[in-house]
Protein backbone atom coordinates (compact mmCIF):
# COMPACT_ATOMS: atom_id res chain seq x y z
CA UNK A 1 0.00 0.00 0.00
CA UNK A 2 1.57 3.40 -0.96
CA UNK A 3 1.91 6.22 1.10
CA UNK A 4 -0.75 7.98 -0.93
CA UNK A 5 -3.39 5.35 -0.02
CA UNK A 6 -2.88 5.22 3.70
CA UNK A 7 -3.37 8.91 3.80
CA UNK A 8 -6.78 8.31 2.18
CA UNK A 9 -7.30 5.75 4.40
CA UNK A 10 -6.60 7.66 7.52
CA UNK A 11 -8.56 10.79 5.83
CA UNK A 12 -11.34 8.67 5.60
CA UNK A 13 -11.53 7.16 8.96
CA UNK A 14 -11.17 11.02 10.51
CA UNK A 15 -13.64 12.11 8.18
CA UNK A 16 -16.33 9.52 9.60
CA UNK A 17 -15.36 9.73 12.97
CA UNK A 18 -15.55 13.49 12.61
CA UNK A 19 -18.98 13.46 10.79
CA UNK A 20 -20.06 11.45 13.97
CA UNK A 21 -19.24 13.68 16.49
CA UNK A 22 -19.76 17.30 14.62
CA UNK A 23 -23.77 18.08 13.74
CA UNK A 24 -24.49 18.22 16.65
CA UNK A 25 -21.96 19.83 19.22
CA UNK A 26 -20.03 22.21 16.15
CA UNK A 27 -23.43 24.38 15.37
CA UNK A 28 -23.78 25.02 18.94
CA UNK A 29 -19.90 26.45 19.47
CA UNK A 30 -19.45 28.47 16.89
CA UNK A 31 -17.40 31.69 17.58
CA UNK A 32 -19.12 34.85 16.85
CA UNK A 33 -17.00 37.99 18.11
CA UNK A 34 -18.49 40.25 21.27
CA UNK A 35 -19.62 43.61 18.67
CA UNK A 36 -21.27 41.05 16.80
CA UNK A 37 -23.49 39.01 19.22
CA UNK A 38 -27.05 39.50 19.74
CA UNK A 39 -27.67 42.07 22.09
CA UNK A 40 -30.12 44.69 23.39
CA UNK A 41 -29.18 48.51 22.56
CA UNK A 42 -31.11 51.37 23.85
CA UNK A 43 -32.27 53.98 21.18
CA UNK A 44 -32.05 57.75 21.46
CA UNK A 45 -35.77 58.05 21.95
CA UNK A 46 -35.33 55.66 25.27
CA UNK A 47 -36.66 52.17 23.31
CA UNK A 48 -35.31 49.03 23.39
CA UNK A 49 -33.86 47.47 20.16
CA UNK A 50 -32.78 44.31 19.73
CA UNK A 51 -30.14 43.53 17.34
CA UNK A 52 -27.72 40.84 15.70
CA UNK A 53 -25.13 41.95 13.50
CA UNK A 54 -24.70 39.10 11.52
CA UNK A 55 -28.12 38.25 10.74
CA UNK A 56 -29.35 41.87 10.12
CA UNK A 57 -27.60 42.30 6.95
CA UNK A 58 -27.24 38.39 5.42
CA UNK A 59 -29.97 35.40 5.55
CA UNK A 60 -28.59 32.65 7.67
CA UNK A 61 -31.74 30.45 5.60
CA UNK A 62 -30.23 26.96 4.39
CA UNK A 63 -30.04 26.74 0.68
CA UNK A 64 -32.55 24.29 -0.80
CA UNK A 65 -31.85 21.89 -3.94
CA UNK A 66 -32.63 23.56 -7.02
CA UNK A 67 -34.12 20.83 -9.28
CA UNK A 68 -33.31 20.81 -13.05
CA UNK A 69 -36.31 21.01 -15.03
CA UNK A 70 -35.41 18.32 -17.55
CA UNK A 71 -36.22 17.63 -20.89
CA UNK A 72 -35.33 19.08 -23.91
CA UNK A 73 -35.35 22.62 -22.39
CA UNK A 74 -32.29 21.62 -19.55
CA UNK A 75 -30.43 20.28 -22.41
CA UNK A 76 -30.38 23.16 -24.27
CA UNK A 77 -29.59 25.58 -20.74
CA UNK A 78 -26.88 22.48 -19.91
CA UNK A 79 -25.47 23.22 -23.38
CA UNK A 80 -25.44 27.42 -23.19
CA UNK A 81 -23.92 26.90 -19.65
CA UNK A 82 -21.33 24.51 -21.01
CA UNK A 83 -20.52 27.29 -23.61
CA UNK A 84 -20.66 30.58 -21.13
CA UNK A 85 -18.58 29.64 -17.90
CA UNK A 86 -18.27 32.54 -16.15
CA UNK A 87 -15.12 32.49 -13.26
CA UNK A 88 -14.96 34.42 -10.35
CA UNK A 89 -11.77 36.85 -10.34
CA UNK A 90 -10.44 35.51 -6.90
CA UNK A 91 -7.00 33.77 -6.61
CA UNK A 92 -7.08 31.44 -3.72
CA UNK A 93 -3.23 29.61 -3.81
CA UNK A 94 -0.12 30.02 -5.35
CA UNK A 95 -1.79 27.78 -8.38
CA UNK A 96 -3.53 31.53 -9.59
CA UNK A 97 -0.30 32.51 -11.58
CA UNK A 98 -1.32 30.11 -13.88
CA UNK A 99 -4.87 32.10 -14.45
CA UNK A 100 -3.17 34.81 -16.46
CA UNK A 101 -1.42 32.73 -19.22
CA UNK A 102 -5.02 31.01 -18.94
CA UNK A 103 -6.59 34.43 -20.09
CA UNK A 104 -3.77 35.69 -22.23
CA UNK A 105 -2.83 35.08 -25.94
CA UNK A 106 -0.65 32.22 -25.30
CA UNK A 107 -3.32 29.66 -24.35
CA UNK A 108 -6.57 32.18 -24.88
CA UNK A 109 -9.31 30.24 -22.45
CA UNK A 110 -12.12 33.43 -24.09
CA UNK A 111 -11.96 31.14 -27.40
CA UNK A 112 -14.13 28.20 -25.27
CA UNK A 113 -16.30 30.49 -23.37
CA UNK A 114 -14.46 30.63 -20.27
CA UNK A 115 -14.81 34.40 -18.88
CA UNK A 116 -13.42 36.07 -15.68
CA UNK A 117 -16.07 38.02 -13.45
CA UNK A 118 -15.28 40.43 -11.08
CA UNK A 119 -18.37 39.18 -8.45
CA UNK A 120 -19.70 36.01 -7.15
CA UNK A 121 -23.47 37.04 -8.39
CA UNK A 122 -22.39 36.33 -11.79
CA UNK A 123 -20.05 33.82 -12.03
CA UNK A 124 -20.95 30.08 -12.10
CA UNK A 125 -17.19 28.77 -11.92
CA UNK A 126 -14.71 28.57 -8.80
CA UNK A 127 -11.46 27.62 -9.76
CA UNK A 128 -9.47 26.63 -6.22
CA UNK A 129 -6.03 27.84 -6.85
CA UNK A 130 -4.20 25.30 -4.98
CA UNK A 131 -3.19 25.21 -1.39
CA UNK A 132 -6.35 26.68 0.58
CA UNK A 133 -5.35 28.35 4.22
CA UNK A 134 -7.92 27.76 6.73
CA UNK A 135 -8.33 31.76 6.46
CA UNK A 136 -8.68 31.89 2.84
CA UNK A 137 -11.31 29.44 2.85
CA UNK A 138 -13.28 30.81 5.35
CA UNK A 139 -13.49 33.50 2.58
CA UNK A 140 -13.67 30.98 -0.62
CA UNK A 141 -17.02 29.26 1.73
CA UNK A 142 -18.32 33.23 1.80
CA UNK A 143 -17.85 33.90 -2.31
CA UNK A 144 -18.91 30.28 -3.32
CA UNK A 145 -22.38 30.37 -1.49
CA UNK A 146 -23.34 33.86 -2.78
CA UNK A 147 -22.56 32.70 -6.36
CA UNK A 148 -26.28 31.27 -7.91
CA UNK A 149 -26.96 27.71 -8.75
CA UNK A 150 -26.23 25.91 -10.70
CA UNK A 151 -21.95 26.62 -9.49
CA UNK A 152 -18.93 24.50 -10.27
CA UNK A 153 -15.83 24.12 -8.73
CA UNK A 154 -12.68 23.53 -10.04
CA UNK A 155 -10.00 22.18 -7.83
CA UNK A 156 -6.10 22.74 -9.19
CA UNK A 157 -3.37 20.96 -7.78
CA UNK A 158 -2.53 18.37 -5.47
CA UNK A 159 -2.70 20.28 -2.66
CA UNK A 160 -6.91 20.49 -2.91
CA UNK A 161 -6.95 16.84 -3.34
CA UNK A 162 -4.92 15.47 -0.55
CA UNK A 163 -2.64 18.63 0.99
CA UNK A 164 0.19 18.39 -1.05
CA UNK A 165 3.44 19.50 -0.22
CA UNK A 166 1.91 21.47 2.71
CA UNK A 167 0.14 17.98 3.78
CA UNK A 168 1.17 18.63 6.83
CA UNK A 169 0.94 22.30 7.39
CA UNK A 170 -0.94 24.03 10.70
CA UNK A 171 -2.43 26.24 8.21
CA UNK A 172 -4.33 25.00 5.24
CA UNK A 173 -6.60 22.14 4.50
CA UNK A 174 -5.78 19.02 3.35
CA UNK A 175 -8.95 17.57 1.42
CA UNK A 176 -11.21 20.05 -0.25
CA UNK A 177 -13.99 18.16 -0.84
CA UNK A 178 -14.66 18.07 3.01
CA UNK A 179 -15.79 21.52 3.04
CA UNK A 180 -17.16 22.39 -0.32
CA UNK A 181 -18.18 20.01 -2.93
CA UNK A 182 -15.63 19.55 -6.22
CA UNK A 183 -17.13 18.95 -9.73
CA UNK A 184 -13.37 18.41 -11.84
CA UNK A 185 -9.84 17.99 -10.27
CA UNK A 186 -7.16 19.42 -11.99
CA UNK A 187 -4.23 17.11 -10.47
CA UNK A 188 -0.32 18.54 -10.98
CA UNK A 189 1.81 21.02 -8.70
CA UNK A 190 1.19 23.28 -10.49
CA UNK A 191 -0.72 22.20 -13.42
CA UNK A 192 0.06 24.23 -16.30
CA UNK A 193 -2.91 25.92 -18.17
CA UNK A 194 -3.31 22.90 -20.48
CA UNK A 195 -4.07 21.19 -17.83
CA UNK A 196 -6.78 23.65 -16.83
CA UNK A 197 -8.06 23.64 -20.49
CA UNK A 198 -8.35 20.11 -19.76
CA UNK A 199 -10.38 20.83 -16.41
CA UNK A 200 -12.87 22.80 -18.21
CA UNK A 201 -12.98 20.92 -21.04
CA UNK A 202 -14.29 17.73 -18.75
CA UNK A 203 -15.99 20.15 -16.61
CA UNK A 204 -17.93 21.03 -20.19
CA UNK A 205 -18.44 17.27 -20.90
CA UNK A 206 -20.26 16.89 -17.02
CA UNK A 207 -22.42 20.18 -17.78
CA UNK A 208 -23.74 18.54 -20.99
CA UNK A 209 -24.58 15.95 -19.95
CA UNK A 210 -26.21 16.94 -16.72
CA UNK A 211 -24.07 15.35 -14.41
CA UNK A 212 -22.57 19.02 -12.80
CA UNK A 213 -25.28 19.27 -10.27
CA UNK A 214 -22.92 19.80 -6.98
CA UNK A 215 -25.00 23.00 -5.75
CA UNK A 216 -27.64 20.59 -4.99
CA UNK A 217 -25.57 17.97 -3.19
CA UNK A 218 -24.12 20.93 -0.87
CA UNK A 219 -27.68 22.13 -0.10
CA UNK A 220 -28.61 18.52 0.19
CA UNK A 221 -26.15 17.56 2.37
CA UNK A 222 -25.60 21.19 4.11
CA UNK A 223 -25.61 20.27 7.83
CA UNK A 224 -22.50 18.05 6.68
CA UNK A 225 -20.42 20.46 5.10
CA UNK A 226 -20.92 23.13 7.75
CA UNK A 227 -20.40 20.75 10.39
CA UNK A 228 -16.66 19.92 8.63
CA UNK A 229 -16.39 23.89 8.16
CA UNK A 230 -17.03 24.68 11.54
CA UNK A 231 -14.23 22.27 12.92
CA UNK A 232 -11.56 23.67 11.12
CA UNK A 233 -12.75 27.64 11.15
CA UNK A 234 -12.43 28.59 14.43
CA UNK A 235 -13.32 32.22 14.16
CA UNK A 236 -16.36 31.55 12.53
CA UNK A 237 -18.08 35.11 13.15
CA UNK A 238 -20.41 34.41 10.00
CA UNK A 239 -23.87 33.55 9.30
CA UNK A 240 -24.39 30.12 8.81
CA UNK A 241 -25.33 30.88 4.84
CA UNK A 242 -23.96 33.46 3.23
CA UNK A 243 -26.78 35.12 0.77
CA UNK B 1 -50.57 52.68 -42.40
CA UNK B 2 -52.63 51.21 -39.60
CA UNK B 3 -51.13 51.73 -35.77
CA UNK B 4 -50.67 48.00 -35.69
CA UNK B 5 -49.05 47.58 -38.97
CA UNK B 6 -46.65 50.71 -37.47
CA UNK B 7 -45.91 48.50 -34.37
CA UNK B 8 -44.72 45.77 -35.78
CA UNK B 9 -42.30 47.04 -37.91
CA UNK B 10 -41.36 49.16 -34.51
CA UNK B 11 -40.81 45.92 -32.90
CA UNK B 12 -39.40 44.47 -35.50
CA UNK B 13 -36.84 47.01 -35.55
CA UNK B 14 -35.91 46.64 -31.84
CA UNK B 15 -35.39 42.74 -32.73
CA UNK B 16 -33.22 44.20 -35.34
CA UNK B 17 -31.14 47.07 -33.62
CA UNK B 18 -31.23 44.38 -30.38
CA UNK B 19 -29.28 41.65 -32.69
CA UNK B 20 -26.88 44.19 -34.49
CA UNK B 21 -25.56 45.78 -30.65
CA UNK B 22 -25.29 42.00 -29.61
CA UNK B 23 -22.80 41.77 -32.63
CA UNK B 24 -21.16 45.26 -32.19
CA UNK B 25 -20.39 44.29 -28.43
CA UNK B 26 -18.84 40.95 -29.64
CA UNK B 27 -16.87 42.54 -32.29
CA UNK B 28 -15.49 45.10 -29.85
CA UNK B 29 -14.24 42.24 -28.01
CA UNK B 30 -13.35 40.38 -31.05
CA UNK B 31 -11.21 43.73 -32.00
CA UNK B 32 -9.59 44.35 -28.65
CA UNK B 33 -8.75 41.00 -28.30
CA UNK B 34 -6.67 40.87 -31.90
CA UNK B 35 -5.30 43.96 -30.88
CA UNK B 36 -4.28 41.96 -28.05
CA UNK B 37 -2.85 39.07 -29.97
CA UNK B 38 -5.58 37.00 -28.99
CA UNK B 39 -8.07 34.72 -30.81
CA UNK B 40 -11.20 36.28 -28.50
CA UNK B 41 -14.24 34.67 -27.74
CA UNK B 42 -16.45 33.57 -30.93
CA UNK B 43 -18.70 36.19 -32.50
CA UNK B 44 -22.35 34.39 -30.77
CA UNK B 45 -20.89 34.55 -27.69
CA UNK B 46 -23.23 37.45 -26.17
CA UNK B 47 -26.35 35.31 -27.05
CA UNK B 48 -25.01 32.18 -25.38
CA UNK B 49 -24.05 34.19 -22.29
CA UNK B 50 -28.11 35.54 -22.28
CA UNK B 51 -29.52 32.63 -22.73
CA UNK B 52 -27.33 31.27 -19.54
CA UNK B 53 -28.02 34.20 -17.78
CA UNK B 54 -31.87 32.95 -18.48
CA UNK B 55 -30.78 29.33 -17.07
CA UNK B 56 -29.46 30.51 -13.66
CA UNK B 57 -31.82 28.82 -11.39
CA UNK B 58 -31.04 31.11 -7.95
CA UNK B 59 -32.87 34.50 -7.92
CA UNK B 60 -32.07 36.70 -5.37
CA UNK B 61 -33.84 40.19 -4.59
CA UNK B 62 -32.76 42.99 -2.35
CA UNK B 63 -36.30 44.41 -2.35
CA UNK B 64 -38.66 46.01 -4.72
CA UNK B 65 -36.41 48.80 -5.79
CA UNK B 66 -33.86 46.37 -6.96
CA UNK B 67 -36.28 45.34 -9.55
CA UNK B 68 -36.43 48.75 -10.93
CA UNK B 69 -32.68 48.86 -11.93
CA UNK B 70 -33.04 46.67 -15.00
CA UNK B 71 -36.84 47.55 -15.79
CA UNK B 72 -35.44 51.30 -15.82
CA UNK B 73 -32.39 51.15 -17.69
CA UNK B 74 -34.51 48.53 -20.53
CA UNK B 75 -37.41 51.19 -20.32
CA UNK B 76 -34.62 54.02 -21.23
CA UNK B 77 -32.74 52.19 -24.05
CA UNK B 78 -36.08 50.90 -25.53
CA UNK B 79 -37.62 54.72 -25.32
CA UNK B 80 -34.38 55.89 -27.32
CA UNK B 81 -35.68 53.52 -30.13
CA UNK B 82 -39.16 54.53 -30.19
CA UNK B 83 -39.24 58.03 -30.55
CA UNK B 84 -35.99 57.70 -32.81
CA UNK B 85 -36.40 57.45 -36.86
CA UNK B 86 -34.74 54.61 -37.67
CA UNK B 87 -34.77 55.11 -41.19
CA UNK B 88 -35.11 58.66 -42.84
CA UNK B 89 -38.07 59.13 -45.54
CA UNK B 90 -39.39 55.25 -44.85
CA UNK B 91 -42.67 55.21 -43.61
CA UNK B 92 -42.43 52.01 -41.74
CA UNK B 93 -39.32 52.43 -40.26
CA UNK B 94 -39.77 55.99 -38.65
CA UNK B 95 -40.95 54.97 -35.39
CA UNK B 96 -42.72 56.94 -32.97
CA UNK B 97 -40.60 60.13 -34.31
CA UNK B 98 -42.55 63.76 -33.54
CA UNK B 99 -41.85 67.19 -33.74
CA UNK B 100 -39.74 68.06 -30.37
CA UNK B 101 -38.64 64.15 -30.19
CA UNK B 102 -34.99 65.34 -29.82
CA UNK B 103 -35.84 66.34 -26.46
CA UNK B 104 -37.62 63.49 -24.83
CA UNK B 105 -34.27 61.66 -26.71
CA UNK B 106 -31.94 63.36 -24.30
CA UNK B 107 -34.32 62.63 -20.98
CA UNK B 108 -34.55 59.30 -22.26
CA UNK B 109 -30.67 59.15 -22.53
CA UNK B 110 -30.74 59.90 -18.56
CA UNK B 111 -33.62 57.98 -17.26
CA UNK B 112 -31.63 54.78 -17.48
CA UNK B 113 -28.30 55.67 -15.61
CA UNK B 114 -31.23 57.06 -12.93
CA UNK B 115 -32.90 53.60 -13.52
CA UNK B 116 -29.83 52.46 -11.90
CA UNK B 117 -29.41 54.39 -9.16
CA UNK B 118 -32.35 53.64 -7.92
CA UNK B 119 -31.83 49.90 -8.44
CA UNK B 120 -28.00 49.55 -7.42
CA UNK B 121 -28.79 51.73 -4.37
CA UNK B 122 -31.06 49.00 -3.21
CA UNK B 123 -28.44 46.66 -4.17
CA UNK B 124 -26.48 47.36 -1.08
CA UNK B 125 -23.14 46.69 -2.66
CA UNK B 126 -20.52 49.72 -1.50
CA UNK B 127 -19.39 49.56 -5.61
CA UNK B 128 -22.68 49.86 -6.81
CA UNK B 129 -22.73 53.24 -4.93
CA UNK B 130 -19.37 54.39 -5.61
CA UNK B 131 -20.41 53.27 -9.64
CA UNK B 132 -23.51 55.22 -9.42
CA UNK B 133 -22.32 58.55 -7.96
CA UNK B 134 -18.97 58.57 -10.67
CA UNK B 135 -21.90 57.61 -13.20
CA UNK B 136 -24.03 60.51 -12.42
CA UNK B 137 -20.89 62.82 -11.96
CA UNK B 138 -19.92 62.05 -15.40
CA UNK B 139 -23.12 62.38 -16.85
CA UNK B 140 -24.19 65.70 -15.36
CA UNK B 141 -20.50 66.65 -17.10
CA UNK B 142 -21.40 64.96 -20.52
CA UNK B 143 -24.85 66.38 -20.52
CA UNK B 144 -23.00 70.73 -20.58
CA UNK B 145 -21.23 70.33 -23.85
CA UNK B 146 -23.73 67.71 -25.56
CA UNK B 147 -27.18 70.07 -24.73
CA UNK B 148 -24.62 72.75 -26.10
CA UNK B 149 -24.25 70.96 -29.19
CA UNK B 150 -27.84 70.27 -29.76
CA UNK B 151 -29.32 74.06 -29.16
CA UNK B 152 -26.55 75.13 -31.45
CA UNK B 153 -27.92 72.38 -34.09
CA UNK B 154 -31.59 73.57 -33.20
CA UNK B 155 -30.61 77.35 -33.96
CA UNK B 156 -28.62 76.32 -37.11
CA UNK B 157 -32.37 74.21 -38.47
CA UNK B 158 -34.86 76.00 -36.64
CA UNK B 159 -36.32 73.32 -35.16
CA UNK B 160 -36.13 70.14 -32.31
CA UNK B 161 -37.27 67.54 -34.46
CA UNK B 162 -34.82 64.83 -35.53
CA UNK B 163 -36.74 64.16 -39.01
CA UNK B 164 -36.27 68.12 -39.81
CA UNK B 165 -32.84 67.76 -38.73
CA UNK B 166 -31.95 64.58 -40.82
CA UNK B 167 -34.04 66.19 -43.66
CA UNK B 168 -31.62 69.22 -43.74
CA UNK B 169 -28.79 67.06 -44.22
CA UNK B 170 -30.00 65.08 -47.56
CA UNK B 171 -28.52 65.24 -50.70
CA UNK B 172 -24.77 64.70 -50.32
CA UNK B 173 -22.12 64.54 -47.20
CA UNK B 174 -21.39 68.01 -47.76
CA UNK B 175 -24.86 68.56 -46.13
CA UNK B 176 -24.12 66.61 -42.98
CA UNK B 177 -24.22 68.94 -39.96
CA UNK B 178 -20.57 67.86 -39.44
CA UNK B 179 -19.46 70.06 -42.24
CA UNK B 180 -22.02 72.33 -42.10
CA UNK B 181 -21.55 73.05 -38.00
CA UNK B 182 -18.29 71.81 -37.34
CA UNK B 183 -17.67 73.07 -34.21
CA UNK B 184 -20.86 71.73 -32.65
CA UNK B 185 -20.11 68.53 -34.86
CA UNK B 186 -17.09 68.42 -32.75
CA UNK B 187 -18.64 69.46 -29.45
CA UNK B 188 -20.96 66.51 -30.12
CA UNK B 189 -17.93 63.61 -30.78
CA UNK B 190 -16.32 64.82 -27.75
CA UNK B 191 -19.47 64.08 -25.88
CA UNK B 192 -20.32 61.34 -27.65
CA UNK B 193 -16.77 59.54 -25.95
CA UNK B 194 -18.41 60.31 -22.92
CA UNK B 195 -21.75 58.81 -23.50
CA UNK B 196 -20.35 55.57 -25.22
CA UNK B 197 -18.95 54.94 -22.02
CA UNK B 198 -15.55 53.18 -23.04
CA UNK B 199 -12.55 54.14 -21.85
CA UNK B 200 -10.71 56.71 -21.19
CA UNK B 201 -14.83 57.09 -19.62
CA UNK B 202 -15.48 53.90 -18.20
CA UNK B 203 -14.72 54.73 -14.57
CA UNK B 204 -18.47 53.61 -13.62
CA UNK B 205 -18.10 50.40 -14.30
CA UNK B 206 -13.95 50.08 -14.00
CA UNK B 207 -13.35 47.00 -14.52
CA UNK B 208 -10.82 45.65 -12.14
CA UNK B 209 -11.28 48.51 -9.94
CA UNK B 210 -14.53 48.45 -8.59
CA UNK B 211 -16.16 45.19 -10.25
CA UNK B 212 -18.09 46.12 -11.72
CA UNK B 213 -20.02 49.03 -10.58
CA UNK B 214 -23.54 49.52 -10.50
CA UNK B 215 -24.33 45.73 -11.95
CA UNK B 216 -22.34 43.97 -9.11
CA UNK B 217 -25.18 42.77 -7.73
CA UNK B 218 -27.35 41.86 -10.43
CA UNK B 219 -27.06 38.12 -11.74
CA UNK B 220 -29.24 35.59 -13.94
CA UNK B 221 -32.34 37.23 -15.54
CA UNK B 222 -31.63 40.65 -14.14
CA UNK B 223 -28.52 40.60 -15.84
CA UNK B 224 -29.63 39.58 -19.45
CA UNK B 225 -32.17 42.36 -18.89
CA UNK B 226 -29.28 44.65 -18.39
CA UNK B 227 -26.50 43.34 -20.95
CA UNK B 228 -29.43 43.28 -23.99
CA UNK B 229 -30.59 46.87 -23.18
CA UNK B 230 -26.45 47.78 -22.74
CA UNK B 231 -26.61 46.48 -26.44
CA UNK B 232 -29.61 48.42 -28.05
CA UNK B 233 -27.91 51.45 -26.05
CA UNK B 234 -24.84 50.91 -28.08
CA UNK B 235 -26.53 51.67 -31.66
CA UNK B 236 -29.00 53.76 -30.25
CA UNK B 237 -26.65 56.35 -28.72
CA UNK B 238 -24.43 55.56 -32.28
CA UNK B 239 -27.93 56.14 -34.17
CA UNK B 240 -28.74 59.50 -32.36
CA UNK B 241 -25.35 60.95 -33.56
CA UNK B 242 -25.38 59.64 -36.87
CA UNK B 243 -28.66 61.48 -37.24
CA UNK B 244 -27.42 64.51 -35.63
CA UNK B 245 -24.03 64.75 -37.41
CA UNK B 246 -23.85 62.14 -40.26
CA UNK B 247 -27.07 62.77 -42.46
CA UNK B 248 -28.86 59.82 -40.96
CA UNK B 249 -29.78 56.54 -42.86
CA UNK B 250 -32.05 56.01 -45.60
CA UNK B 251 -31.34 51.93 -45.56
CA UNK B 252 -30.44 49.33 -42.94
CA UNK B 253 -26.81 49.06 -44.74
CA UNK B 254 -26.53 52.22 -44.55
CA UNK B 255 -27.77 52.58 -40.93
CA UNK B 256 -25.54 49.36 -39.65
CA UNK B 257 -21.90 50.93 -41.25
CA UNK B 258 -22.65 54.47 -39.88
CA UNK B 259 -23.73 53.13 -36.14
CA UNK B 260 -20.46 50.82 -37.00
CA UNK B 261 -18.05 53.24 -37.73
CA UNK B 262 -19.43 55.70 -34.62
CA UNK B 263 -18.79 53.12 -32.33
CA UNK B 264 -15.86 52.09 -32.82
CA UNK B 265 -14.30 55.85 -33.71
CA UNK B 266 -15.24 55.73 -29.43
CA UNK B 267 -13.95 52.10 -29.12
CA UNK B 268 -10.80 52.86 -31.46
CA UNK B 269 -10.12 55.90 -28.35
CA UNK B 270 -10.91 53.65 -25.39
CA UNK B 271 -7.87 51.11 -26.91
CA UNK B 272 -5.50 54.09 -27.09
CA UNK B 273 -5.98 55.88 -23.71
CA UNK B 274 -6.30 54.79 -20.23
CA UNK B 275 -9.20 55.53 -17.80
CA UNK B 276 -9.29 58.96 -16.23
CA UNK B 277 -10.43 59.45 -12.78
CA UNK B 278 -13.27 61.06 -11.99
CA UNK B 279 -12.43 64.28 -11.24
CA UNK B 280 -10.06 64.26 -14.07
CA UNK B 281 -12.97 62.64 -16.47
CA UNK B 282 -15.46 65.73 -15.09
CA UNK B 283 -12.75 68.72 -15.85
CA UNK B 284 -12.50 67.51 -19.27
CA UNK B 285 -15.17 67.88 -19.99
CA UNK B 286 -15.28 71.12 -18.94
CA UNK B 287 -12.78 72.83 -20.62
CA UNK B 288 -12.36 71.78 -24.25
CA UNK B 289 -15.79 70.31 -25.17
CA UNK B 290 -17.33 73.44 -22.92
CA UNK B 291 -15.86 76.00 -24.93
CA UNK B 292 -16.58 74.54 -28.25
CA UNK B 293 -19.82 74.32 -27.12
CA UNK B 294 -20.26 77.75 -26.20
CA UNK B 295 -18.61 78.84 -29.46
CA UNK B 296 -20.75 76.79 -31.31
CA UNK B 297 -23.64 78.95 -29.71
CA UNK B 298 -22.20 82.05 -30.04
CA UNK B 299 -21.37 81.46 -33.98
CA UNK B 300 -25.52 81.06 -34.67
CA UNK B 301 -26.04 84.29 -31.97
CA UNK B 302 -24.42 86.94 -33.98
Amino acid sequence: MSELDINDKVNEMLHKSEHNAAAAECFEKTFVRPEDEEREVIAPDGSIIKVNPIYDYFSGKKPTEEKPCGGVVEKFLNWARAESIWVLGFGTGCGSIEIPPLMTPRFDAFRFGVQMRPTPRQSNAFIISGYLSVKTLKRVIRSYEQMPSPKYILALGSCTINGGMYYDSYSTINRLDKYLPVDVYIAGCMPRPEALLAGFMKLKELIKAGKAEKANEYARNFDEYKANQKKIIKDWNMPDYNW
Amino acid sequence: MSIYAKLAYTLLGLFIVLNWGMLMSATFRKIVARVAGRHGIPFYQPWIDLIKNAGVRTTLSHGFMFYLGPVFRFTGAVGMFLFMPALFGSDMWSNFSFQGDLILLLYFQSFGMLGMAIGAGDGGHPHSTIGISRGLAQHAAIELPMILGVISLAIQYHTLSLNEIIAAQQGGFQHWTIFTNPIAGITLLLAALGAMGHSPFNLVKAPNEIPIGPPTEYHGTYLGVLMSSGAILHVIEAALFMNLLFGGATNWLEYIVKTFLIYFYSVFVGVVFPRFKIEQSVVWFFKIPLALGILAILIYSF
